[in-house]
């Protein structure tokens, strides 16, 4: 194993050294690490610009932003976050290095597709930007609600087209793994045989391939009415504000399930790792996610108890909402009952991973108290609605991707990072998190507004209280980031399996050489028999360095 | 007017039930999460048994999370129903909004700003509307919240049953004031209204 090279050391295609060997490279590891470092740009970038978004409410009034500044940075934060941060970031960086090799292949089944899917997400992101240096940062929030994002005199239209370019790169990826897993699997893998990561970017995938474009035709329509003025949406000419509501929101609800499912398949595969112990409900979890996948495609009205739409369509969406609860309530007890008498190791990982599922909890817990169209009509469009929709796309999906760059970081460069430093970070994003989101549970329930510059004097302490959590949270997230970057100075000392895992990532070198395997990989029965690595003695426990 | 049951009752304990049980529930898988790490931890517990799946235990947090969730949708709907019934007898007043300010409009002709006077234990019908961007109306005290858009007509009552001073905002964002769209419902006594609403203050 030692004389293996990397697939650092060994360019695809053959022959492109330096920067050429990342730019025009097949190999899926490669576009993986380029995804990597793209989305940690824009994830920073966002989590600063939410910083000055919980400083300026900080204190009442005017503190340091005008009221436009204000609005736009709460719109960048949330395009930012929600197109270029988590909805790739699962799928495009740990999908694409790890999907292949879970299932014993080389690569995607379109490594080519997989490149440009690369360069359309980096293309969305210089058009996001070029959006605010021409006509004044958009100032519409995320959501370009009709008519407002038609008539406001900023640069909606670049930025929507950037949104439009971005669906173009999460829909190939989609379309990618869905053939990959198809085509690609070892021989001898069956779909009982496929880890629950790649069960999840599979249900994922789907949801991207069919949900994506509803929301680029509706951006289009956007741009359409902004440029030509047709009346879609226009009630004195026949058309309907309310339509867009639905057009956008039939994917952006999906949506949230694109981010969080392979965020639970994350979850899915450390707790057995370090329980050292076969997940529980294997097949509970799968069916759970495809469920997941097809209810979550049809509850997207919840958003809309408010807007003004029939009460017949409150009453279905609603009972639909409450269908969807139960998968991932599901999947909570079978990662809880797999700690059940197993053989426990606390691990950075695994302590992201728990954190993670007590904050997704929480996320999902007062997700049915928005489910409920009567208490809906108190909180909507409060400070309860950001609260709970940060704990599960943050505590959520957020932990997932920390956890998964805890786990697999030592796979994908072959070092080690400190433990101490990763706790530390951990406790202090999640302490943080706590301090600042429980305030905002609280002022959503006395009627604070989202979105607003400024607000009523009652809300101040809350206000005050979350500032706090926020720079803790700063803190540990710049401590998480040097922290596993600073590894990077060590030499490559990692073995194949540093954790104990069984999936097929774990047979392979850290790094793994270009063609993943060097031999065809055996594939086992079931995915997570842990019994070889029981039987071969404890061994040496997983250190930091 | 008793017998007119105030949806803030009803949304209520919707709310109270949904959240205490949600605090149950967290508090539970917490601490079953928390005792199993520290139970089974590796070093008191080094040989892990394979427990692969129970069918029974399984099939029951299908069925008994799924008779809650059905708890808590029939108790948010009646809630909801209650915000939707407008009693008879409701004073009707028409609400116009607009960046960045509410307009009142009463039955009388009279006209009022980003101030909404009504009579104590009389149930108030709200008739929304926009003349520019969506905005919503959003009456925390009273549970209410509607989207006033333009071209449509939406609705939401209440029902005041003490008298005093109570806020309002707009909650759908709508530009540069979304902030400042703020006011206050008076809730005064019959009399004092009555006498107010026919009085012409120049508008």
């Amino acid at each position: 194993m030692e004389s293996v090279k990397s697939f650092y050391e060994t360019p695809s295609p053959a022959g492109f050294t330096g920067i050429w060997s990342w730019l025009i490279t097949f190999d899926h590891k490669r576009i993986a690490l380029m995804y990597l470092y793209a989305i940690l740009f824009w994830f920073i970038l966002a989590v600063l610009l939410g910083g000055v978004i919980r400083l300026e409410l900080m204190f009442e009034g005017k503190t340091f932003l005008r009221p436009e500044l204000y609005n736009s940075a709460f719109t960048l934060h949330g395009v930012i976050m929600i197109f270029l941060f988590i909805i790739p970031a699962l799928p495009a960086v740990f999908g694409n290095f790890f999907l292949p090799i879970q299932i014993g292949t080389d690569d995607v089944y379109f490594p080519k597709l997989n490149l440009l899917s690369w360069y359309l997400y980096m293309a969305g992101g210089v058009v996001a930007v070029v959006s605010l240096f021409s006509d004044g940062f958009p100032d519409t929030g995320w959501t370009f609600y009709v008519p407002f994002s038609i008539s406001t005199n900023t640069n909606v239209s670049t930025a929507v087209f950037a949104a439009f370019i971005l669906g173009f790169s999460s829909m190939l990826t989609g379309l990618n793994f869905i053939t990959t897993i198809h085509k690609m699997r070892a021989k001898t893998m069956g779909w009982l045989q496929l880890p629950l990561f790649t069960w999840s970017l599979y249900a994922t995938a789907w949801v991207q391939l069919l949900a994506t474009p509803v929301v680029t035709i509706t951006l289009v329509l956007v741009m359409i009415e902004r440029y030509f003025n047709v009346g879609l949406f226009d009630p004195s000419r026949g058309g309907d504000p309310i339509l867009y509501q639905h057009l956008f929101w039939m994917y952006s609800h999906p949506a949230v399930y694109i981010m969080i499912l392979p965020g639970m398949g994350v979850i899915s595969e450390i707790i057995p790792v370090f329980a050292r112990k076969s997940i529980f409900g294997y097949k509970a979890i799968v069916a759970s996610s495809l469920a997941i996948a097809i209810a979550g495609s049809l509850v997207w009205a919840h958003h809309m108890y408010t807007s003004g739409m029939s009460d017949t369509a409150v009453f279905v969406f609603s009972l639909l909402t409450f269908v969807v609860a139960i998968p991932s309530a599901i999947k909570v007890f079978s990662w809880v009952a797999t700690l059940y008498k197993g053989a426990i190791e606390m691990t950075p990982p695994l302590f992201l991973s728990l954190c993670f599922i007590y904050l997704f909890s929480v996320g999902g817990l007062t997700g049915l108290v928005l489910g409920a169209p009567g208490p809906n009509i108190h909180v909507h469009d409060t400070h309860f609605v950001v609260a709970h929709f940060h704990c599960t796309m943050f505590g959520g999906t957020g932990f997932a991707f920390f956890a998964a760059l805890h786990y697999w970081w030592p796979k994908m460069f072959g070092r080690m990072y400190d433990f101490k430093k990763a706790y530390i970070a951990a406790v202090l994003v999640t302490g943080g998190f706590m301090f600042h989101y429980v305030p905002m549970f609280i002022l959503g329930l006395q009627g604070m507004p989202r979105r607003y510059f400024d607000y009523l004097p009652q809300y101040a302490p809350g206000n005050f209280f979350a500032g706090f959590g926020a720079l803790f949270m700063i803190a540990g997230i710049g401590l998480m980031m040097v922290n596993l970057f600073a590894s990077l100075a060590r030499q490559r000392t990692v073995p194949p399996d540093p954790w104990g895992g069984v999936t097929l990532e774990w047979t392979v070198p850290s790094p793994p050489p270009l063609h993943n395997f060097e031999k065809d990989p055996d594939i086992p029965d079931y995915p997570y028999d842990f019994s070889k690595i029981v039987a071969a003695g404890s061994g040496s426990r997983p250190k930091g360095a | 007017m008793t017998d007119i049951i105030n949806p803030v009752a009803l949304v209520d304990r919707s709310l109270y039930f949904i959240i205490g049980f949600s605090f149950v529930f967290l508090f539970a898988i917490t601490l079953v999460m928390i005792y199993f790490v520290i139970r089974y931890r590796r070093s008191r517990h080094p040989v892990p048994a394979d427990i692969r799946g129970n069918w029974m235990l399984e099939t029951a947090w299908i069925f008994i999370p799924a008779i809650i969730a059905l708890a808590m949708f029939i108790s948010g709907w009646q809630a909801y129903t209650g915000l939707r019934n407008v009693p008879e007898g409701a004073l009707e007043v028409a609400v116009i909004a607009q960046s960045f300010s509410w307009i009142f409009i009463y039955p009388s002709g009279k006209e009022t700003e980003n101030e909404l006077q009504v009579p104590v234990n009389t149930p108030v019908k709200l008739n929304i509307t926009s003349s520019d961007v969506i905005h919503s109306l959003f009456i925390p005290a009273f549970r209410v919240k509607v989207d006033a858009v333009k071209g449509l007509d939406t609705y939401a009552w209440f029902l005041p049953e003490v008298k005093g001073e109570y806020f309002f905002q707009c909650t759908e964002f709508c530009g540069v004031g979304h902030a400042d769209m703020t006011g206050v419902v008076r809730v005064v006594s019959r009399e004092a209204f009555d006498e107010w609403v026919e009085e012409d203050d120049g508008w």
